[in-house]
């Protein structure tokens, strides 16, 4: 008996080798290799040879901003930040309530639920912050609508409250999916133990609840704050060009032909999301098992 | 074990075959180019692609399949080809793209035997700076930039020169190019310094321009002028003569778009090309050729609405009709010289120092 049972876990084990095998290979030329590449580049100079000039350069530039010197690209990165921060945010006190009442409504509710947060997401992103331009303009849809009913007309676009707008309807179902995910496989019954042990609903979400879909949350965050940090498209366009994020600096770097420094640019974004990632990991490991390591 | 063996041999096969497919029975051309910027059967167009593949089969009794990729920017195509991990036939970048691309040695001189129509292209556009000796290089179309505003609401008696674009009238107007080379060159062209300085001083004057005017921007913008001008939305706004058309079609009832050329302005050539990594150059040169014949060389200039530096098209009285006066008299501006003006006034490929340099005063606007 026991023989035969872990022979079949074996040979599950092997046919996932197999399946993974395209998986591994894609990853391995599509994402390591690339991620090897930006690191190489990021430390070498235009001939290839080593340098830390492209990182320290990132560290110590300096431009003027309203007669005050600053450190460009530490400023530049710290305005992405805040915007991603800020939409993240969002997202989370939108996206979460939306999982929770899609986990527990019945199967059918469930389902149709589901289809309309995925539904904007069939269409290309692009086109659906293009269309956030016509309607936060000035002469848009959302003023000509403000008009007819003889409100006055707001003055959304290239604001920040733009990007933000564009940044938490492009990425909210990156919240929300992978929060109702885990929601939905929870176990209801801790929910319901609590509440005969006299817990109040308020209780409930913060002692059970939330802490069994940390996990999701994690995940959630991650999915909406990496793209909206590095996002260069919904700045550009509903920020009417005046908002330069990190993207932006990649991309203006690359048009110059300064390969080394995009590449550094990149790489060191890279290094402080896996910091952030970590960090965030740790803690929320920390609240699941509740102090124990895992 | 075995297992392993089949998948492998699955996968070499599909492999195979992949690659095996066209090489053998047909010829295979891959052609590079901007988006947007051939005729491509769209709405009842002239289909060039198809149009090429039938004619190769009649003429040379083989089949031709033509792969049409296209690009958004210069450096975008730059990155595909310096590495040399794609390979195409046919490419089309701008001027100082091919300079650069020459002198990095990823061309290769064409023949032109077999591209007998390059007599059709107007004597103006031979021997210029990033071709002096005419040998990588066929011209496919050219543009001018001019200044476009929304008569209801700007004063034409305003419309002139570049002094539009830093009229405080129109403050909160105004749009200006999200691109730094852009940007920099209509400060360069309103206080008359060259595009091309290697000087700091020059960039730093126009930077200096740019930030006066920063107050009075509606924003920075590319191509999401269309839209903007089209809607009322912003008022003034520099772009090129071949899209100002485009807008005009488009424009809301309550808008009235007219354009004009400041002096001195931007000039601008893309030309076909054949990059190192080609691997048939005949068949490529045949396909040259035939955008140069009257048929498609016509289709194109009235699809993509940009100038044709070829005398069949620009002369061609179905094409000079269906363009009509103003876009004609719009896009041929009558030049005594144009080779000396677009040699004064086009960007040249800058040296890194002077490119980097420009960069960090760009971000310092953006950023501002």
């Amino acid at each position: 008996m026991k023989t035969s049972e872990r022979k079949l876990h074996i040979e599950k084990g092997r046919s996932f080798g197999i399946a993974l095998l395209p998986y591994s290979i894609w990853s391995l030329l599509f994402i390591v290799v690339p991620l090897i590449f930006v690191a190489y580049y990021a430390f070498t100079d235009n001939s290839f040879g080593f340098t830390t000039e492209n990182i320290t350069k990132f560290f110590t530039a300096t431009s003027q901003v309203d007669g005050q010197e600053v450190r460009t690209y530490l400023l530049i990165f710290f305005r992405s930040l805040k915007l991603a921060v800020i939409s993240t945010i969002i997202c989370f006190i939108m996206g979460y309530p939306i999982a929770y009442i899609m986990a527990t409504a019945d199967e059918k509710k469930q389902r149709i639920m589901l289809v309309l947060i995925m539904i904007p997401m069939w269409m290309n992103f692009l086109i659906r912050t293009y269309a956030w331009m016509t309607i936060l303009q000035d002469t848009g849809i959302l003023n000509s609508f403000l008009s007819v009913l003889g409100l006055d007309p707001l003055h959304i676009i290239g604001t920040e409250t733009a990007v933000i707008i564009g940044m938490v309807y492009d990425y909210l179902p990156y919240m929300v999916l992978p929060i109702y995910s885990i929601m939905a496989k929870m176990d209801y019954k801790l929910i319901e133990a609590a509440k005969d042990l006299g817990c109040n609903s308020l209780g409930v979400l913060k002692r059970v609840i939330f802490p069994l879909s940390l996990p999701g949350v994690l995940s959630g965050i991650t999915m909406v704050l990496i793209p909206s940090i590095s996002t260069f498209y919904i700045s550009q366009k509903l920020g009417s060009g005046k908002f330069f994020l990190i993207g932006d600096a990649i991309e203006g770097q690359f048009t110059a032909n300064n390969l080394h420094f995009a590449a550094a640019i990149a790489f060191i974004l890279m290094i402080i999301l896996l910091i952030c990632m970590a960090l965030m990991k740790h803690f929320t490991n920390k609240a699941v098992n509740g102090g124990g390591s895992r | 074990m075995k297992k392993y063996v089949l998948a492998a041999l699955v996968s070499a096969a599909a492999v195979l075959c992949l690659a095996g497919c066209g090489g053998k029975s047909e010829k295979v051309l891959n052609v590079y180019n901007w988006g947007e910027y051939i005729s491509d059967g769209s709405e009842d167009s002239y289909d060039t692609v198809a149009e090429f593949e039938k004619w190769y089969e009649e003429e040379y009794g083989k089949k031709v399949t033509v792969n049409y990729d296209t690009f958004a920017s210069n450096e975008d195509m730059y990155a595909k080809i310096s590495t040399g991990a794609v390979s195409y036939d046919v490419i089309i970048p701008s001027d100082y793209m091919i300079a650069r691309m020459q002198k990095e040695d990823l061309l290769l001189p064409l023949n032109f035997d077999n591209i007998p129509n390059y007599k059709n292209i107007d004597e103006s556009f031979r021997g210029l700076y990033y071709d002096p000796d005419d040998k990588y290089s066929i011209p496919y179309a050219y543009g001018v930039v001019g200044i476009i505003y929304n008569a209801n609401e700007v004063d034409p008696a305003d419309a002139v020169g570049w002094d539009l674009m830093w009229n405080e009238k129109y403050a909160g107007r105004i749009l200006q190019f999200n691109n730094s080379r852009d940007a920099f060159g209509t400060a360069a062209y309103r206080l008359g310094l060259s595009v091309n300085s290697t000087d700091k001083a020059d960039w730093d004057a126009e930077y200096a321009e740019l930030m006066k005017q920063q107050p009075l921007r509606y924003g920075l913008v590319m191509d999401e002028i269309f839209n903007l001008m089209e809607s009322g939305e912003a008022a003034i706004g520099a772009y090129y003569a071949g899209d100002y058309f485009i807008m005009e079609e488009a424009e809301a009832e309550n808008v009235d778009l007219r354009f004009y050329y400041p002096d001195p302005t931007n000039y601008y050539i893309d030309a076909m090309c054949i990059p190192k990594c080609c691997a048939d150059q005949e068949l490529a040169e045949i396909f040259i050729n035939f955008m140069l014949d009257h048929d498609a060389a016509v289709a194109n200039a009235s699809f993509t609405c940009y100038a044709s530096p070829n005398r069949i098209v620009y002369t061609d009285p179905g094409y000079i009709d269906e363009m009509g006066d103003e876009a004609m008299e719009i896009l041929y501006p009558p030049m005594d010289d144009f080779s000396a003006l677009y040699n004064e006034y086009a960007y040249r490929n800058l040296d890194q120092d002077t490119l980097n340099y420009i960069n960090e005063l760009w971000e310092e606007v953006k950023i501002n």
